[in-house]
């Protein structure tokens, strides 16, 4: 059959600057840069290109310039990507995979909310002459404190429960070794520890060499498919996320090809080399939320009561009851993936259409959780498309207490949001377990990035938080007067419990 | 130890908040001795330009001693007609042992609502019958204030009042003839600057649960955290000022959960995180659970607040000293104020300083 199938990108070579040295050749995974021996000069197939312009940022002579080609009559109801989707089916009659999160055209919550600053009545900060905390406690609080007076000494009576503290509201999130290289997976865990901050492990266990190393700066995930789980990988750990759902593909569960499934990810999945490592849908052992306080304790019970335990589900539609459900389950940390999360490979259809948007969700959970007067029984992390410490500040004032990154942590390593995690040929070696492709990261260099950005994220919600005259991070938390709505609808600013610009 | 939370009503959390600035001060007899009011009207004459005519009040101790043991309740009719409500709704839930209209100059130019005093006992029947009395009193209060249109409760502790409104500190003074009628061992008083004008007398301080006041000055940042903290302990705010924030904040910390002065300064106005890193363990744990417990209630922003109830008056600052604070004392009289100036007014001091953020300034009375 020929494909009716328009390249998605055009490869610009300028043949001025060119000097058919084949670094491009090397670079593209996708074989779109050839060797043309009878015209002795390098050539290019556009048509296999997927945009990740690994090879314009690696040409010596910036000679490449790899654009997007909107071939189609402009059409804002028959969007170039239905037209794109239904040639591709109508050749292949099957589902569209792809990866990253959703990329679709629908109300960004996050730009319709603006920040406020002090003005007179209340002095701003400066955040270069006064210090701005940040530390942040993730993990269930008591009701109060009871404290013991004797001569000159207090003692705190109330037993407390396990947190975690981390020196910025910004954590790594799940990202198993699997789906991502383990180079890319270090990348983090060095970043995160040296921040002082958190990596989370996703599902694919975690790697026995580096247990010892980076046991205190993890999360180590259990999900439907129980990867590298047993009690040692639980201990190893600062903290347990059971993983319900994902805001890529809320409902459904994964799958790691065998040809992922190599020698040391075999080994730390403790699967067979070569097999394929199928994450169920739901939890075979959760039907219920009854179910899932019996794992939530019996994980508690593994390590002794002194790690919280974290949920995480995608943002749907029940959300803030169901994520009550979570808290009176036993849950210490709630984590809400909103549905512009990423993944590295998912159905699109998943990925377009099903959950909601993490503002709204995060709003409506954090607002359910005060009402029923157990919001300080745990802490709130949410993820899902977040692309700036502005993001970050956004999430806090509606009620969050740290946010997860995925996507943003990548594309500092790297990533260019080519949607192509799932061909498992990443170019920047990140999304692949091709060796010579992840060798491409080196994990001192990533995690240099890595670190870098929580540093830029850190000192701007510093600013921001200078600005509104807050010097800890905890007074913004939840702190909805210092957002504004604009171009939002009455039952949207209600759902965000704001204001709209203006009032 | 935390009872009586009372059922949450849904708020859509979208509220308009009171700005404002304003002067405040504070003396106190540790000794006990009661004094009249001419001292504290002086003072806050002296820190005139602090405030704009739009609202002043006082809180005095010791006030009704022939009641000692009754709540004395002050509350405001906006409408006359609306008494008739609030006095079946007191004679419902308590033993009114005495009342009677709280005396006001006729010839003061304010334009007053109507005040009424009731000395009243508790009535606790059915279900109520598991509360504390201060507990019922103060779920009492906030029906009325919440209930009630038109209706107003200024103060509900024993042995002690709140006189406010719309005016200048001496104008309401003069209008409730505090200087005349009254003695106390503990004055506080405030003087208003609002940026917005709404001009409703319950709306000045000192704001008032049982008997604690809090007077203050500044205007916090931290309101939205706070303020959503407290509702899920039963507290709803129906001023929407920062005071009233701090003031049921106070009335968690201090009379529910029973936690000193000492450790509640703190909690507002915690040290930083780069001192307690540096404090030897057993302080370090100590201080790191307290912010890691009670994050929701640090007051962030520039505030000075003095808080005050019986045997107790307490001045404190915001942690980077944001709004001006000022002690003195002379011998058993302790002041605190927004500007020395006001202390310097009315005595000669044997002593003044001034306290650092985050460090409270604590008077109390002094056993005998
Ligand atoms: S890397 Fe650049 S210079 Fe080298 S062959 Fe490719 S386009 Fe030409
Ligand atoms: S991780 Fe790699 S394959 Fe996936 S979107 Fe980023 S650049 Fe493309």
């Amino acid at each position: 059959m020929k494909s009716h199938l328009l390249p998605e990108f055009i490869v610009e070579r300028d043949e001025e600057r060119c000097d058919n040295c084949k670094v491009c050749i090397k670079q593209c995974p996708f074989d779109v840069h050839y060797y043309d021996e009878e015209r002795e000069k390098v050539m290019s197939k556009s048509e296999l290109c997927v945009g990740c312009q690994r090879c314009v940022v690696y040409c010596p002579r910036n000679a490449l310039r790899i654009v997007p080609y909107k071939a189609y009559r402009p059409n804002d109801y028959w969007h170039e990507d239905y037209i794109r989707d239904i040639k591709k089916q109508a050749e292949s009659g099957g589902i569209i995979l792809t990866s990253c999160g959703s990329s679709r055209r629908a109300k960004v919550y996050w730009d319709h909310i603006l920040l406020n600053a002090s003005q007179v009545t209340n002095p701003s900060i400066d955040p270069l002459r006064e210090p701005m905390e940040l530390r942040t406690f993730l993990g269930r609080k008591p009701d109060y404190l009871e404290i013991e007076f004797s001569e000159d000494d207090v003692e705190i009576k109330t037993e407390l429960y396990p947190n975690l503290m981390i020196e910025t509201p910004i954590l790594f999130a799940g990202m198993s070794y699997g789906a991502i290289s383990y180079n890319a997976f270090k990348s983090l865990a060095i970043a995160a520890k040296k921040f002082g901050t958190l990596f989370n492990t996703g599902e694919g266990g975690m790697p026995k060499d580096m247990r010892e190393e980076f046991k205190d700066c993890a999360i180590v995930q259990c999900a439907s498919g129980r990867f590298g789980v047993d009690p040692e990988y639980f201990n190893y750990s600062a903290a347990i996320e059971i993983k319900i759902g994902q805001g890529a593909k809320p409902g459904i569960g994964g799958h790691l090809p065998g040809e992922k499934v190599t020698a040391t990810i075999s080994s730390t999945r403790m699967i067979p080399e070569g097999t394929d490592a199928i994450s169920p849908a739901p939890h075979h052992d959760i039907y219920s939320i009854e179910d899932l306080s019996m794992l939530i304790y019996a994980l508690k019970e593994v390590t002794n009561y002194e790690k919280p335990i974290c949920v995480k589900i995608a943002a749907v539609h029940n959300v803030a009851a169901i994520a009550s459900g979570m808290v009176r389950a036993g849950a210490d940390i709630i984590a809400i993936d909103g549905f512009r999360g990423g993944t590295g490979a998912t159905p699109k259809i998943m990925r377009e259409h099903v959950g909601i948007p993490v503002e709204l969700a995060l709003a409506s959970v954090d607002q359910r959780l005060r009402e029923e007067g157990i919001r300080n029984k745990c802490s709130i992390i949410v993820g899902g498309g977040i692309r700036c410490a502005a993001d970050v500040v956004k999430a806090i004032a509606l009620g969050a207490d740290a946010v997860y990154i995925g996507t943003a942590a990548l594309i500092a390593l790297g990533c260019t949001m080519c949607q192509r995690c799932h061909t498992g040929k990443c170019a920047w070696g990140i999304c692949t377990q091709d060796p010579n492709l992840s060798k491409r990261l080196n994990p001192k260099v990533g995690a240099e990035r890595a670190y870098n950005l929580l540093r830029a994220w850190s000192l701007e919600i510093k600013d921001v938080l200078g600005g509104m005259g807050i010097n800890a991070i905890e007074s913004l938390r939840g702190n909805r007067d210092h957002l504004r709505g604009i171009g939002l609808e009455e039952w949207e600013l209600k759902v965000l419990g704001i204001k709209g610009a203006g009032e | 130890m935390i009872n009586n939370v009372s059922k949450l009503r849904v708020t859509d959390g979208r509220v308009n908040k009171d700005i404002q600035s304003c002067a405040i001060f504070g003396v106190m007899d540790r000794s006990g001795r009661r004094f009249g009011g001419k001292m504290i009207i002086e003072a806050m004459k002296n820190m005139k330009v602090r405030g704009n005519g739009l609202g002043g009040g006082f809180a005095v101790y010791g006030i009704y001693p022939e009641y000692k043991d009754c709540y004395a309740i002050h509350v405001m009719f906006e409408k006359e007609e609306v008494k008739q409500k609030v006095d079946g709704f007191l004679n419902k839930y308590f033993d009114v042992v005495d009342d009677e209209e709280i005396p006001t100059k006729e010839d003061v130019n304010l334009d007053p609502p109507m005040f009424w005093r009731y000395f009243v006992k508790p009535q606790k029947k059915g279900k109520d019958k598991i509360l504390s009395d201060d507990d019922y009193v103060v779920d009492k209060v906030m029906k009325i204030n919440t209930g009630i249109d038109y209706a107003y409760v200024f103060s509900s502790g024993k042995d002690m009042g709140v006189f406010k409104g719309v005016g200048f500190p001496e104008e309401i003074a003069e209008l409730f003839m505090l200087e005349e009628l009254y003695k106390g061992y503990i004055w506080t008083a405030h003087s208003r600057f609002p940026t917005n004008t709404p001009g409703w007398w319950g709306g000045a301080h000192p704001f008032c649960i049982l008997d604690w006041t809090v007077v203050h000055n500044g205007e916090i940042s931290s309101y939205g955290t706070n303020r959503r903290f407290l509702e899920m302990y039963g507290y709803y705010c129906t001023l929407f000022t920062d005071t009233e924030v701090i003031a049921y904040a106070v009335d968690l910390l201090m009379r529910k959960q029973k936690l000193p002065i000492e450790v509640v300064a703190k909690i507002f106005a915690p040290p930083m995180w780069d001192q307690i890193d540096r404090m030897e363990e057993k302080k370090k744990k100590f201080y790191t659970t307290l912010r890691m417990v009670y994050a929701p209630l640090l007051i962030n922003g520039p505030f000075t607040i003095i808080i005050a109830h019986h045997g107790e008056m307490i001045g404190l600052t915001d942690r980077i000293r944001l709004r001006p604070i000022t002690a003195g004392e002379k011998g058993d009289l302790l002041f605190v104020s927004s500007e020395e100036a006001a202390i310097r007014a009315v005595c000669k001091p044997d002593k003044v300083w001034t306290p650092k953020g985050g460090e409270p300034v604590i008077g109390r009375l002094k056993k005998r």
